[in-house]
């Protein structure tokens, strides 16, 4: 189903939707925001691609979402469109952090303030689990797939093992049965 | 003796690449370097400036633009920023350019799908490290339920999700309930 997408954006477009993600995202979950923007909303590209994206942005050091945002930007625009997609999740977002930053450091904070940002961050945890539970529905409905994503999960929530470790392991082991059979 | 924008870069590049799944991982060095070594900032001014990174929109790492900002302004911010963001966008970038380039074969699509399994079962346990950290409770995991089936099964915008999580604890704040 290619030819269901949109025509591609242009650089200017990736930073503006990547700026309006950046800051309009609380708490985390930025990859949501994304799966719903690029794939649901703007049928930019595929499900598919999307979280091939993903596995590879969790998997390389960097953080997920402007590892993510670079993915898309370059499958998107190529080199242009990656820096465009890079600043775009960035710059806006320093600029907004730097001023709490600094409204925080002169009025102390009132307590309602705080209340509004629990529950902010609380819905905001759905966007996460969500896509959780989406990257999850694709994976292959088989023991050894379905075991990998259960012992990754155990051992990064329950265990709290180190993430590197987790991943180097899990990942080659999986990466190695899935070419051997394929 | 390097500037302070330049020992701050040198500070943050190396810890960018450690930030395995989310940048997490490097927030314990990241104040073993600033609050005990350098002694740039207090372990207390440190810690709010985590506090307001996890509140503010966009990503985590940005906790090290504030840093550099209240340790050295502006030019510490950026310094900052360059370290903790620069070296792993030119690795993903380059990963990305080779990827376009052989894909469909084989030992990438292994890759691809071999890693899907591994992707969800981190995603899904950061939800649940996240659900575990909400300081409100029932209440707070329980809009944190509603709002993904809502989410998966209704095209509603996420940012009025978000407000109304807001607009929920408040109101319930000011009838004294929470």
């Amino acid at each position: 189903m290619p030819d269901a997408f949109a025509e591609r954006p242009s650089a200017l477009q990736l930073f503006l939707i990547f700026a309006r993600i950046g800051l309009t995202s609380f708490g985390g979950g930025l990859s949501g925001w994304m799966l719903r923007e690029f794939v649901q909303r703007r049928r930019l590209m595929s499900e598919e691609d999307f979280l091939n994206g993903l596995s590879v942005a969790q998997a390389l050091p960097g953080v997920n979402v402007t590892n993510m945002a670079i993915w898309i930007g370059y499958k998107l625009g190529g080199r242009s469109g990656a820096i465009a997609s890079w600043l775009g999740i960035v710059v806006p977002a320093a600029f907004v952090i730097v001023l709490i930053g600094s409204l925080f450091a002169s009025l102390g904070g009132y307590e309602i303030t705080h209340v509004a940002l629990g529950g902010a961050a609380s819905a905001a945890i759905g966007l996460s689990l969500a896509m959780g539970l989406t990257a999850a529905r694709r994976v292959p409905r088989r023991a050894f797939p379905l075991a990998i994503m259960a012992a990754t999960f155990v051992a990064v929530a329950i265990l709290k093992w180190p993430l590197l470790w987790t991943v180097l392991g899990a990942g080659s082991l999986s990466v190695a049965v899935t070419y051997r059979d394929g | 003796m390097p500037s302070l924008p330049f020992s701050i870069l040198l500070v943050f590049l190396p810890l960018s690449l450690v930030t395995i799944g989310g940048g997490q991982s490097a927030i314990a060095d990241m104040h073993r370097q600033i609050v005990d070594l350098h002694q740039w900032m207090s372990a207390s001014q440190f810690v709010d400036a985590f506090a307001i990174a996890r509140l503010a929109p966009g990503p985590g790492s940005l906790l090290a633009t504030l840093i550099g900002w209240q340790i050295a302004g502006f030019w510490g911010a950026l310094a900052a920023t360059v370290g903790i963001f620069g070296p792993t966008a030119f690795l993903i970038y380059g990963v990305a350019h080779i990827w376009s380039r052989y894909e469909g074969a084989r030992p990438l699509r292994a890759l691809e799908k071999g890693l899907r399994p591994v992707a969800a079962g981190m995603i899904l346990a950061a939800s649940y490290v996240l659900i575990q950290s909400l300081d409100s409770g029932w209440l707070g995991r329980s809009i944190a339920l509603v709002s993904t089936a809502l989410l998966m099964l209704t095209p509603v915008n996420p940012l009025l999700l978000i407000a109304g999580g807001a607009g929920c604890f408040v109101g319930l704040h000011l009838l004294a309930l929470i």
